[in-house]
C-alpha cells in the first residue's frame, strides 16, 4: 500500500501512531513491509491456502465472534443434504460437470429454500443457458450485478446453536480443518511460528473492542481464484466480525484513480450503472421478466425495478414511456463473454473490427502483450487516446513482432487514429476512491493543443454520428437518435459541463428538480437518475462532491468532506455496529445505535438500515424488497439480509474459498487431487498462448521460479502516465528483476547486470536487483526463489524496456474473466536476450523441451 | 538564539528560524518530496541510471537535486546466532563476490530517508561566498542568489556535507533555497507540502527541536534503542542545522557526516598564524635590511 498507495498510506501511519499494528503479507519486502510490524513472504499464488488456515485457527479456537455470526451471517443457515464439499469430491464441489467445465449451483442452496418455486424466467433463463454454450460463459458471477445473486423463496432452515452437522459454520469447519498451520508452512512457505503470530494478532484485535481491517491491492484479483480470494477474506472478516464496524471491512486499494467509479458507472461489459446486470438476449424477455429474473425478492434489490426505469428514463427521457417498457428493448444485450481477452480473441478471429483505447496501453499493460498486438493488427481501426504515443499506439511500426518479423508495417491493414488526451488538471470531473468517496476536481488549465477530455471526445462524438443518423429510418439507429444527448457546453472548445452529467447521475423528479436519495426513485417512469447508488450527489442541485471542509472543522466520520455512495455513508452495513437489540457492541466501537425514545437508528455515520425499523421487527410473511428485511437483517442488499460465509449462488466456481494451484505452478496441490480451478475461464487454443505444465507432470522442471508482476511508487501501470514523465523516469530509469542472492548464486546472475527471463509465452529481459528483500521460502520441502518482476515498462517513452506481462498467459478467473498476473512460473539466466527471429526460437526451444503443446496445461 | 542569525545577518525584527525536521521512521521512500521540489523550482532532470543502490537512483544531492531519498537495506544477524566477530571484519566486496544464499533468519531492514541542505547556524558556504551570492534570509534559511553568483565554486568545497553543487552546464552553484519564494507568501516548501506520512516536518525551529525530542523519547520507549537526532545540537560542529534528521542508525549509514565541523572554523586562527607569520617574515625582512653591511 505505501509502494503503490502512498498518499493512502498516510493513514495507516496515522493509526500506527495511534498504536495499530500492521501486517504485511507479500511475496516481496516492500516500502510497506518496512512500515509494518511484521512482514510475512508468501509464495504468491497461495494465499487461499494462507487465509483459509487463519479461518481455520478461528474457528478451532473459537475466536470467531460468536453473537455477531449468529446474528448477522449465515453461519447458522443449513444446507441441502445434496450439498458435498470439496473434502468429500477431492477438490470438487457437488454440481460439478466436466464436460461444460462448470457448475450447476442448485445443490448449494438452503434447505427450505425452493430452487424450483423461483419466477419462471428464471426457469427459462436457466434452460436458455443450457442450450447455448456461448451464454454460460458470460452468465457466470457478474451476470447477477453486485447484490443480484438471489435464493429463491421461502425461508431457510436456521439452527440457532450452529451445531447441526449441516449448518454453513460446520460445513465451513470441514471445509477448512485441513487448512493447518503445517498445511500453510508446506504450501505457503510461512513458517508456522510466524503464521501463529498473524492468527494471534489478528484475532486478538478482533471482537467487541476491536476491529481489524483487511486491505488488498487488485493483484488479489488478478488469479484464476481471484475472487475466491476476496470471499476468502470476506469469510474471515465476518467470523471476526469486522464488517460493517468502524475500523474494519475490507478495502479494494484500485489501480487508478476512479477505478472504483468506473465499476460504479462502468466501463464493464455485463453491468449497468449501480451493478444493475446487463441483460442477455433471451427471446422475449421484457422489463417485468428480467426484474422478475434478477431482483432479489427481499432486500434493496427488491426495488431494482424502480433503479432500471429511472435509468432507462435518464437514457431515453421523454422517448421512454410505460407503453413501450422504458426504452428496454433498446438496452443491448448480451450474447456471451465480451470480455478484454475475449476482444482479442474476436479481434483475431475478425469479428471485432474497431477498438477505442483511452487511457489504456493494453500492448505493455495487458497479459500476453503479444496477443494484444496482434488483436490490433486485424483491426480495421484503432483509436488511441492518451497523452504520449504509447506502445499501443504505435506497435505496427516499431513492435516486438516488427523485430522479430512476425509483423511487417506493410501488411498491417490497421488505420490507426492517435488522438491526445487532456488530463485530470484540464478538465472538470470526480474521482470516486476505494471507499466510495466521490471527489469533485476542477480545471487548473487549459488542455494543451489538441488534447481534449474525454467527456469532449464522447460528447462530440455522439453528437456527430447523432448528426449522421438524423435522417435514418431504421429501427436500429432509434436507441442512438432517442438518446438524451443534450448536454450544455462552454468555451472556445465546447467542453461539455461535467457538472451537468452529475446532475443527470443524481436524478430528476417529475418536475426536474434534483432527487435526494435513492428511495425516492419510482419504477413508474416518473423519476429519471443515471445511476442510483449515486442519487444524493447533487441533493438540492448542490455538487456534494465538492464539498471541501477540513478534517479539523468536523467529526473524525469527516461526512462533509466529498460523497459517498449511498448517501454519503461511510461504513456499509454499519447496522452490524450494533447488537441484535440495536446498542452498540461496545462503547469504544459504536458507530450507529438504536435510539428507542425516538424510534430511530442513529449514530454519527448515516445509518445503514431503515431509519424507523426497530431491532426487533420482523417482517409480514408476504412482505417483499426492504420491507422484508427483520430488524436483524443488517447486510440490506443481500437476498437473505446476511453476511455469506457460504456463498448460496452468484459464484462460479464454488460457494467456499477452496486453494488451487495457479495455472502455472511447479508445485503440486497438496489439498487436492485437483491442481487447478477446475473451472478456471480458459481462452481458445492459441499458438501464442501455452500453458507450461504443472508440478508432477513432466516439463515443468523447465520453469522451476515463480514470478510475480507489480507495481513501483515511482511508475503508474503500464507507463502511459509516468515514463514520458523526466523527473518521474529518472527515479526508477529502467526495467530491473528482482532477485534473491541465492536465485542469483544458483544461476550466475549479477547485480546490476542483465537476466533472460522466459516463460512458454515470450522472454524479455531485465536488469538485475539481487535483494534480501526477495525472501527465499522453503515450500512442499524445497528451496523457492521467486522472480519480482515490476510491469511499468516497454519499448516507449523517455524510460524504457521489456514488457513483464509479455511473459503472461490467459487463463481467468471465470467470475471476472481477469488475468493470472500475480502468479505463474518462469526460469530466469544471465545475459541479454537474443534478438530478432532468435528470440521467438528461444521461447519454442523452451517450449519444446517442456514438452509443451495446445493440451498443456488445460486438464480440468 | 536561533534568531540571531537572521539579526546577525542585518534583518530587522525577523521572523522565528524555520526549519526542517526529518523523521525518517515514518519515511515511506515515496520520493514525493523530490519530484515536488524539482516541479516547484523548475529543476532539471539530472540522469536515468540504474544504479544498484537499491531504489535510490538519485545518488545523493547536487546542483539538479535538491532533495535526495536515500534507501538502505540490512538484515540484522539471526537471533541467537554465532557472532562472528564485529561487521568491522567482513569484507563486504568479498560477501557481495560470494552470494550464495540467504544467510536465513535475521530481520531484513530498509531504512528510507530524505536528505536535504542543512542550513547550517554556521554556513561556510556563506562565509566563503566572495560575490554575496549566499545570503543568510530572514528565516535563518541559507539561499543562492543564481543571479549574482559567479560560478567560482568555493561553496562546494566548503559545505562540509557536500549539499551545494556546480551544475555544469551553466558553472553555476544551487542548493535548496528551503523554498525562499513560497515561505515569503506563507506556504510551506514544496517537499514539506508533499510528504504523505509527515516525514518532512516544516516549521519555526524551536518548535521542531521540541516535536523532535518527543518523538524520539517515544522511540526509545518502544525500544528503538539506536535512533538519533542528527543535526539538532547547536552545540556541534556547525552550531546546528536549520534542517535536522531522526535517524534509526549511524549517520554513515544514510551517507552523513558522522561529526561535520564548519570548513571555516578555523579560518580566524589561520589568519592570526597567517598574520604572525607575515609580521615575522616582514620582521625579518627588516632585520634582514637592518643587518646589511653597507
Amino acid at each position: 500500500m505505501a509502494e503503490c498507495h502512498p498518499v493512502g498510506f498516510q493513514w495507516v501511519m496515522e493509526a500506527k501512531a495511534r498504536g495499530a499494528k500492521v501486517i504485511h503479507v507479500d511475496p516481496r519486502f516492500t516500502r510497506t513491509s518496512a512500515m509494518a510490524d511484521l512482514h510475512v513472504p508468501l509464495r504468491a499464488g497461495s494465499d487461499i491456502a494462507f487465509l483459509g488456515g487463519i479461518v481455520n485457527h478461528v474457528l478451532r479456537t473459537g475466536a470467531y465472534f460468536r453473537d455477531y455470526v449468529a446474528a448477522y451471517t449465515n453461519g447458522p443457515v443449513i444446507l441441502r443434504e445434496d450439498f458435498r464439499d470439496t473434502e468429500d469430491l477431492d477438490g470438487v464441489f457437488s454440481g460439478f460437470d466436466a464436460g461444460n467445465r462448470g457448475y450447476d449451483p442448485s445443490s448449494w442452496q438452503y434447505r427450505g429454500v425452493d430452487v424450483q418455486a423461483a419466477s419462471g424466467q428464471r426457469d427459462l433463463r436457466f434452460e436458455k443457458l443450457n442450450e447455448s454454450p456461448a451464454v454460460p460463459e458470460a452468465a457466470r458471477g457478474e451476470s447477477h450485478g453486485a447484490g443480484g445473486p438471489t435464493i429463491g423463496e421461502g425461508e431457510p432452515e436456521r439452527d440457532e446453536t450452529m451445531t447441526h452437522p449441516r449448518c454453513v459454520l460446520q460445513v465451513l469447519k470441514r471445509h477448512y480443518a485441513r487448512y493447518t498451520p503445517e498445511m500453510v508452512e508446506r504450501i505457503c512457505g510461512v513458517p508456522q511460528d510466524l503464521f501463529r503470530q498473524v492468527c494471534d494478532l489478528v484475532t486478538e484485535n478482533s471482537g467487541r473492542d476491536r476491529t481489524t481491517a483487511l486491505a488488498y491491492a487488485v493483484g488479489w484479483t488478478q488469479h484464476t481464484v481471484g475472487v475466491q480470494y476476496i470471499r476468502a477474506a470476506s469469510v474471515l472478516q465476518s467470523l471476526l466480525g469486522n464488517i460493517g464496524r468502524p475500523g474494519g471491512g475490507i478495502l479494494a486499494l484500485r489501480g487508478h484513480a476512479s477505478i472504483q467509479g468506473s465499476t460504479d458507472i462502468p466501463t464493464l461489459f455485463n453491468l449497468l450503472p449501480g451493478y444493475i446486470p446487463m441483460p442477455h438476449a433471451h427471446q422475449k424477455q421484457d422489463l417485468d421478466a428480467f426484474v422478475r429474473a434478477d431482483a432479489a425478492p427481499k432486500g434493496h434489490w427488491g426495488n431494482m425495478r424502480a433503479y432500471l426505469v429511472s435509468l432507462l428514463k435518464a437514457y431515453w427521457g421523454d422517448a421512454a414511456t410505460a407503453e413501450n417498457d422504458f426504452c428496454f428493448d433498446y438496452l443491448p444485450r448480451l450474447t456471451g463473454s465480451h470480455s478484454t481477452y475475449e476482444t482479442v480473441m474476436a479481434q483475431l478471429d475478425g469479428t471485432c473490427k474497431g477498438y477505442f483505447l483511452m487511457g489504456e496501453n493494453p500492448a505493455v499493460g495487458s497479459a500476453n502483450a503479444k496477443l494484444q498486438r496482434l488483436g490490433m493488427a486485424n483491426l480495421d481501426w484503432l483509436v488511441v487516446r492518451d497523452f504520449s504515443l504509447i506502445e499501443s499506439a504505435t506497435w505496427w511500426k516499431d513492435g516486438p513482432e516488427t523485430e522479430t518479423g512476425e509483423l511487417r508495417t506493410e501488411d498491417i491493414a490497421t488505420e490507426v487514429f492517435f488522438l491526445p488526451a487532456a488530463a485530470h488538471t484540464e478538465k472538470d470531473g470526480s474521482f470516486t476512491n476505494t471507499q466510495r468517496l466521490l471527489q469533485w476536481h476542477h480545471q487548473a488549465v487549459e488542455p494543451p493543443g489538441e488534447a481534449r477530455s474525454d467527456l469532449w471526445f464522447t460528447f462530440h462524438l455522439g453528437r456527430i454520428v447523432r448528426e449522421k443518423l438524423a435522417a435514418s429510418t431504421d429501427p436500429m439507429d432509434r436507441p442512438l437518435l432517442d438518446l438524451t444527448w443534450d448536454y450544455p457546453t462552454s468555451g472556445a472548445l465546447a467542453e461539455p459541463d461535467a457538472e451537468a452529467v452529475l446532475a443527470e447521475i443524481n436524478g430528476r423528479d417529475a418536475e426536474g428538480a434534483p432527487l435526494s436519495g435513492s428511495e425516492q426513485l419510482a419504477d413508474d417512469g416518473s423519476t429519471s437518475c443515471g445511476c442510483w447508488i449515486y442519487c444524493g450527489v447533487h441533493a438540492g442541485g448542490v455538487n456534494r462532491a465538492d464539498r471541501r471542509t477540513p478534517g479539523d472543522r468536523q467529526d473524525w466520520i469527516a461526512a462533509d468532506w466529498g460523497w459517498a455512495w449511498p448517501a454519503n455513508r461511510r461504513v456499509l452495513y454499519n447496522r452490524a455496529s450494533a447488537d441484535p437489540d440495536g446498542r452498540p457492541w461496545s462503547e469504544r466501537k459504536a458507530l450507529v445505535w438504536w435510539d428507542a425514545e425516538r424510534g430511530e437508528w442513529t449514530g454519527h455515520d448515516v445509518p445503514d438500515f431503515t431509519k424507523d425499523k426497530p431491532p426487533g421487527h420482523v417482517p409480514a410473511k408476504d412482505a417483499t424488497g426492504p420491507e422484508a428485511l427483520s430488524g436483524t437483517d443488517a447486510f440490506i442488499m443481500q437476498a437473505d439480509g446476511k453476511a455469506w460465509l457460504f456463498a448460496p449462488s452468484g459464484l462460479t466456481d464454488g460457494p467456499l474459498p477452496t486453494h488451487y494451484e495457479p495455472q502455472d505452478s511447479p508445485f503440486p496441490n497438496l489439498l487436492y487431487g485437483r491442481q487447478r480451478n477446475p473451472v478456471r475461464h480458459l481462452l481458445p487454443p492459441h499458438a501464442d498462448n501455452r500453458y507450461q505444465p504443472s508440478a508432477g507432470e513432466p516439463g515443468s522442471e523447465v520453469f522451476p521460479y515463480v514470478a510475480t508482476t507489480y507495481r513501483l511508487t515511482e511508475h503508474h501501470t503500464a507507463g502511459g502516465m509516468s515514463r514520458w514523465q523526466p523527473y518521474l523516469a529518472e527515479l526508477q530509469p529502467e526495467f530491473f528483476c528482482e532477485v534473491p542472492p541465492g536465485l542469483a548464486a544458483e544461476r550466475g546472475l549479477t547485480h546490476t547486470g542483465w537476466a533472460t527471463i522466459v516463460s512458454a509465452r515470450a522472454v524479455i529481459e531485465a536488469r538485475v536487483l539481487v535483494t534480501d528483500r526477495m525472501a527465499a521460502l522453503t515450500v512442499h520441502g524445497r528451496r523457492l526463489h521467486q522472480v519480482g518482476l515490476p510491469y511499468h515498462w516497454g519499448p516507449n517513452g523517455y524510460s524504457t524496456g521489456d514488457a513483464a506481462n509479455e511473459l503472461l498467459h490467459l487463463s481467468l478467473d471465470p467470475n471476472t474473466h481477469i488475468q493470472e498476473a500475480k502468479a505463474f512460473a518462469v526460469d530466469i539466466r544471465p545475459g541479454r536476450r537474443p534478438r530478432g527471429p532468435a528470440a521467438r526460437e528461444l521461447v519454442l526451444r523452451y517450449r519444446a523441451r517442456a514438452g509443451i503443446d495446445a493440451e498443456t496445461g488445460t486438464e480440468l | 538564539m536561533t534568531d540571531d542569525i537572521a539579526r546577525a545577518a542585518g534583518h530587522t525584527d525577523p521572523p522565528p528560524r524555520m526549519g526542517f525536521f526529518t523523521d525518517t521512521s515514518v519515511c515511506i521512500g515515496c520520493k514525493a518530496c523530490e519530484v515536488a521540489c524539482k516541479e516547484w523550482n523548475a529543476i532539471p532532470e539530472d540522469g536515468l541510471e540504474l544504479t544498484g543502490m537499491s531504489y535510490d537512483n538519485t545518488q545523493g544531492l547536487g546542483a539538479s537535486t535538491w532533495r535526495h531519498v536515500a534507501f538502505v537495506e540490512q538484515r540484522t544477524p539471526p537471533p541467537g546466532a554465532a557472532h562472528g566477530g564485529a561487521p568491522d571484519d567482513v569484507d563486504v566486496f568479498d560477501a557481495a563476490r560470494n552470494l550464495t544464499g540467504s544467510p536465513g533468519g535475521g530481520e531484513v531492514r530498509w531504512l528510507m530517508a530524505s536528505d536535504v541542505c542543512k542550513h547550517c547556524t554556521h554556513a561556510a558556504c556563506l562565509d566563503v561566498c566572495p560575490t554575496g551570492s549566499l545570503f543568510r534570509t530572514e528565516f535563518g534559511s541559507v539561499v543562492v542568489q543564481e543571479d549574482i553568483c559567479n560560478g567560482c565554486g568555493y561553496c562546494v568545497s566548503a559545505c562540509p556535507y557536500g549539499v551545494i553543487e556546480r551544475r555544469p552546464e551553466d558553472g553555476r552553484a544551487w542548493k535548496c533555497t528551503l523554498c525562499y519564494d513560497r515561505l515569503g507568501v506563507g506556504m510551506e516548501p514544496a517537499c514539506a507540502k508533499s510528504c504523505p506520512t509527515e516525514s518532512i516536518q516544516f516549521g519555526p525551529l524551536e518548535e521542531l527541536r521540541e516535536r523532535a525530542a518527543g518523538r524520539l523519547a517515544q522511540l526509545h520507549a518502544a525500544g528503538a534503542g539506536d535512533a538519533r537526532l542528527y543535526g539538532e545540537d547547536p552545540r556541534d560542529g556547525v552550531g546546528g542545522d536549520g534542517a535536522f534528521f531522526l535517524l534509526l542508525d549511524e549517520p554513515e549509514v544514510y551517507g552523513l557526516p558522522p561529526d561535520p565541523v564548519v570548513t571555516t572554523r578555523d579560518l580566524p586562527g589561520m589568519w592570526r598564524h597567517a598574520a604572525a607569520a607575515a609580521v615575522s617574515l616582514a620582521a625579518l625582512a627588516v632585520a634582514g635590511f637592518a643587518g646589511r653591511p653597507r
